[in-house]
């Protein structure tokens, strides 16, 4: 286990690993567990509240002072209920689904660090679940696997509106991913690691160093809305557009398998916001007074008032932003965002090498983005003609011809 | 170096990802339902890389889960959704014809020679990077970059042109343009 010192202080003791650190790395897991698991109800809490306020109503307020409690009072009322399950459903993977959406929300966060670090017992303790040396990979992974919980929910409900519901969120999903991707490469470029943690350090000589600043802000805001289409939170939340698919994927979901969806879908929305923080924002980095024993304290503050603001920036996003139609979103993302994220990850890479490097490298990506412009144009003022088909390749047609000929004879 | 492999945790992990690749490769073809039988083949792809984790290949496990688990596997599945397992094929005739003895002789080929390398090869080198050794704290990623990057620049992107290619192909194949009546007498 020696390679777990390339990143983690807590494992250089000579690749001996004693009591104290095996009690150290549970007592870690089961904070962020806790952490996690209290800011859900925190942020549904904080989600009605600012959009009653927004609304002009009054929102939760029977349940503990201010209505607290009553995110505790709906779960119990969630978990009291029937569970059903439809007689279509396929029975294994319908109750697989919810699982394969709350494992990688909970693994996600451990990436996250919420603070610097402490000495505990003459062990240096990282304030982060776990800093693997595939770092913020582990992110992309993540969401990639929840792509599964999604989709075959909907799939092994064995209803028409939830099938829908998923086979649009995977293809929202993955065409997002992309963009996610490379605004992450960007990141990873100008730290020169993958680790989160070295993410977060080289951010910390102020302001200035932040990566929303250092980068440039464009990948800021394309990770901003990428991470908001994987969240499938407004705007783009055609995957549960109550007006078209009744309720998205987990519409024949009851009970407690509907309450891990919904567990869920708020823990990945506080998780994002962390990364958000994490990754453009300098994560804990802030300023902090010279306080003996309570230096430690102050990093901690940062990090939740940054996750807190971006946790309201999404619930201000649902409030006041109509939900995008599903070809405008594959629209954005395929033709809009990809190329963007594309084409400054390369103009960071130039600058990385020398500023001439990334002058030469905005011209190129400048003239590749007309070039584009031009295509773009070109194939929606574009008319069919027999110019526009390719000729035949030798004397048998391909495949996609007889294909086409007979597939056409009725249609029109 | 072979014994000082061995460590209880090792043999562990190794237990674990080697259960999840068998278990998942053998429901792959044991299981009827394409769409079960695709979530075993995750679950083979999960235990690779747990496998990879082990062998300090970081990157290569989570570019094993983004790209074959979280795209891949994810565009097979959106293929069988749109298809429909519902309607279930009865197939009542033979579909290979000929091809199960082929198929025999094809296996006994292969396990005959992955037996014959291990009699005659090490079976396990104790090398964890065959490029470099790995120095603390640069990580794997630095050494597998360069290495792609100098030594196999070609091969890399020859691939990435062969990719590129396949996929242009793909695009005219499928591509159907909307029917004019000229186009039909030609």
């Amino acid at each position: 286990m020696s390679w777990l010192a390339t990143t983690d202080p807590l494992f250089t003791n000579s690749g001996h690993v004693g009591l104290a650190i095996i009690v150290i790395v549970v007592v870690k897991m089961l904070l962020g567990l806790g952490l996690l698991m209290t800011s859900v109800i925190l942020m549904i809490w904080f989600e009605r509240k600012a959009i009653s306020d927004m609304q002009s109503r009054i929102g939760p307020q029977r349940w503990g002072p201010f209505g607290l409690l009553q995110t505790l009072a709906d779960g119990l009322k969630l978990i009291l209920k029937e569970d059903l399950i439809p007689s279509e459903a396929d029975r294994t993977v319908f109750k697989l689904a919810p699982f394969l959406v709350l494992v990688p929300a909970i693994i996600t966060f451990g990436l996250v660090p919420i603070g610097g670090t402490l000495t505990i017992a003459g062990h240096k303790v990282l304030l982060q679940v776990a800093n693997p040396p595939m770092g913020i990979l582990l992110l992309l992974a993540m969401s990639g696997i929840s792509v599964y919980g999604v989709m075959l929910a909907g799939w092994s409900s064995g209803s028409k509106y939830p099938l829908l519901s998923s086979v649009r969120a995977s293809a929202q999903m993955i065409s997002y991913e992309a963009a996610l991707g490379m605004t992450i490469v960007t990141v990873v470029l100008v730290t020169g690691s993958l680790s989160v943690h070295n993410i977060v350090t080289s951010q910390a000589d102020g302001v200035w160093h932040w990566n929303l600043i250092r980068l440039g802000v464009v990948p800021f805001v394309v990770f901003v809305i990428a991470i908001t289409a994987e969240l499938n939170r407004p705007p783009f939340d055609v995957v549960e557009a109550e007006s078209e698919l009744v309720g998205g994927f987990h519409t024949e979901y009851s009970s407690f398998r509907f309450a891990i969806f919904f567990l869920a879908e708020y823990m990945n929305t506080i998780t994002m916001s962390a990364i958000i923080v994490t990754l453009f924002l300098g994560g804990p980095a802030g300023w902090a007074p010279n306080v003996a024993h309570l230096k430690w304290l102050f990093p901690i503050a940062w990090f939740l008032v940054k996750t807190v603001g971006f946790a309201f920036c999404y619930i201000w996003f649902r409030a006041s932003l109509p939900r995008f139609r599903y070809d405008q979103l594959m629209d954005l993302g395929w033709k809009r965002l990809i190329p963007l994220s594309l084409g400054w990850m390369l103009i960071v890479a130039g600058f990385l090498v020398a500023p001439g490097w990334g002058f030469m490298m905005g011209a190129v990506v400048l003239l590749a983005y007309s070039v584009l412009a031009r295509a773009f144009s070109l194939g929606q003022t574009r008319e069919v003609g027999v110019d526009s088909v390719l000729p035949m390749v030798g004397a048998r047609p391909l495949p996609g011809e007889v294909l086409r000929s007979s597939s056409d004879e009725g249609s029109d | 170096m072979i014994a000082a492999a061995y460590t209880t945790p090792s043999v562990l992990v190794f237990a674990t990802s080697a259960l999840l690749i068998l278990v998942g490769a053998i429901g792959v073809i044991a299981v009827k339902n394409p769409v079960h039988a695709a979530l075993c083949l995750i679950m083979t792809l999960i235990g690779v890389a747990v496998a990879f984790v082990a062998q300090s290949a970081d990157f290569l496990a989570a570019v094993q889960i983004i790209v074959y688990a979280g795209a891949i596997v994810v565009l097979f599945l959106f293929v069988i959704m749109f298809l429909g397992v519902d309607r279930r094929e009865h197939i009542h005739f033979e579909p290979l014809v000929g091809q199960r003895a082929f198929a025999a002789v094809g296996v006994a080929i292969t396990v005959g020679g992955l037996i014959a390398l291990m009699a005659k090869s090490h079976w396990v080198s104790g090398a964890t990077s065959v490029t470099t050794k790995l120095s603390a704290g640069s990580g794997n990623v630095h050494e597998l970059g360069t290495a792609v990057f100098t030594t196999y620049l070609f091969a890399f992107e020859a691939t990435a042109a062969l990719l590129i290619i396949a996929v242009v192909g793909a695009v005219l194949l499928a591509r159907r343009e909307r029917p004019i009546q000229s186009e039909k007498e030609a």
